[in-house]
């Protein structure tokens, strides 16, 4: 495993550059947005990045509430992390692209409302694993991860009902892509996927491996007391 | 099941006692959202339409701010003398302690509602030109949606430091939708422009979904050791 890894990190880095070159290269430019339109080559992935991440997030949780596994825990923590960072990264890019498109940079449409509540749910399932470091942390953050599950539908049908309450301003209505852009589309889809799923990979080790550290130093700090005469139970039961 | 509404109701009645000898919740609820309501009212001096449009959003700006007051109580007091964890090792159902705290902050709530409602109407002028019944139903279904989640994540966050600032972090951001159902249908009813069915089914949604999830996860917070 330790060999396959710096491989697959130099496969996702060339196929990240390839997919850069696609989009900033090949693919045709856009006819009434013009170049700003590429940003669409490295949001749309992203967005999917980060929501595979915080759905592999709600599974990690549900799956740590049922079986206590460590390793649950650790890539719940790995994807809500690596998830907000690429959330952050489409509510970034979004207002970019939207401003000399739609000539605003935010709207409270359906979509980027949603992804909004979500990014402000997962920044609070991290404040929490910040502010919380006790053993039980992992059950209350799994805990609250099914809830912000359970919100995010209902976010949905509040703004779907509102918005189409008011006017909407005018959206750049994307039709059909040419094929030159699907293609470089598809490649940055599946480099921003595998990179996500990296950096995810990444940080789980991570984490995993600061588990064991701590474990460690846990143990060794036991054992140093249990060299003492006045060792007591679990000492010996931590040493067997 | 004749235990688990015994429970409720000891639990009940004694955190109705203990806030009816010292009124801490109440009245540090009532002054605050009291102080929300002058500070809006001059910082927007709005004129009688205006604040049709607006008021749904600060009356329950002020009783969410206001709750959070409540729900930081809650729990603080069972830590005292390690109550809870006697409760934790006692055979009692967790869900019936939840169900006592959560209907004990929603009465407080409602309490804290019925009397800051006039002070709102008298403050910004406010007729309702909708049914104005149907904001009965609204002011409880948006306050239980607040009190549900709020005491669960008072309970959730008891253990965190800090946890007075992690409150409201976790619950505003989920509280969203229900916020918005409150707003919006008091802004409806308020300014008579359609109706406010959708908003009220929505909240009721909301209340159904997170007091079964409420339900089904404390024992596991609770425990959680």
């Amino acid at each position: 495993m330790k060999r396959v890894f710096p491989i697959l990190w130099v496969l996702t880095a060339l196929l990240l550059a390839y997919g850069t070159y696609q989009a900033l290269v090949v693919a045709p430019t856009e006819r009434t947005m013009g170049d700003v339109q590429r940003i669409f080559y490295y949001h749309v992935p992203c967005a999917w990045t980060a929501f595979c991440l915080f759905f592999t997030n709600l599974f990690a949780s549900v799956a740590y509430l049922i079986r206590k596994n460590v390793r649950a825990d650790a890539l719940a923590v790995a994807s809500a992390e690596v998830g907000v960072v690429f959330c952050t990264i489409v509510l970034v890019t979004g207002p970019i692209w939207a401003r000399p498109v739609w000539g605003i940079w935010w709207t409270w449409d359906i979509r980027l409302t949603t992804t909004l509540v979500l990014w402000l749910i997962y920044v609070s399932y991290l404040v929490l694993r910040r502010f919380s470091d006790t053993a039980q942390t992992p059950i209350l953050a799994a805990v609250l991860a099914i809830f912000g599950a359970l919100d995010v539908p209902l976010v949905y049908f509040s703004i779907w009902y509102f918005r189409t309450q008011h006017p909407q301003p005018v959206m750049g209505k994307g039709g059909s892509l040419a094929p030159a852009m699907l293609h470089a589309f598809l490649i940055n889809l599946l480099a921003f996927s595998v990179f996500g799923f990296m950096v995810c990979w990444s940080r789980y080790r991570l984490e995993m491996l600061k588990r064991e550290v701590e474990q460690a130093q846990a143990l060794e700090s036991l054992a140093g007391a249990g060299a003492r005469p006045a060792a007591s139970l679990p000492l010996s039961r931590s040493a067997r | 099941m004749n235990s688990f509404w015994a429970i409720t109701a000891a639990t009940l009645v004694k955190d109705i006692r203990l806030e009816w000898r010292s009124k801490d919740a109440l009245n540090s609820m009532l002054f605050f959202s009291l102080l929300v309501v002058v500070i809006f009212s001059f910082s927007f001096d709005p004129n009688a339409e205006e604040s049709r449009q607006i008021a749904g959003g600060l009356v329950w700006v002020a009783f969410l701010f206001a709750t959070v007051v409540a729900l930081n109580q809650t729990w603080a007091r069972e830590l005292k003398n390690q109550v809870l964890d006697a409760y934790r090792v006692s055979p009692a159902s967790p869900n019936g302690l939840f169900l006592a705290k959560a209907l004990g902050n929603f009465i407080f709530v409602l309490l804290l509602e019925a009397v800051m409602t006039p002070l709102f109407i008298v403050f910004y002028n406010l007729r309702a030109l909708g049914p104005a019944w149907q904001l009965i139903p609204v002011g409880v279904l948006g306050t239980w949606a607040l009190v549900v989640n709020g005491t669960f994540f008072a309970a959730l966050s008891l253990r965190t430091r800090s946890r007075e600032i992690m409150l409201p972090l976790l619950l505003f951001p989920i509280s969203i939708p229900a916020i918005q159902g409150m707003v919006e249908a008091t802004r409806i009813l308020l300014a008579g422009d359609g109706s406010a069915r959708f908003w009220i089914v929505l909240l009721l949604t909301y209340d159904v979904v997170f007091t079964t999830a409420s339900l089904g996860l404390f024992g596991t917070i609770l425990h959680a050791e």
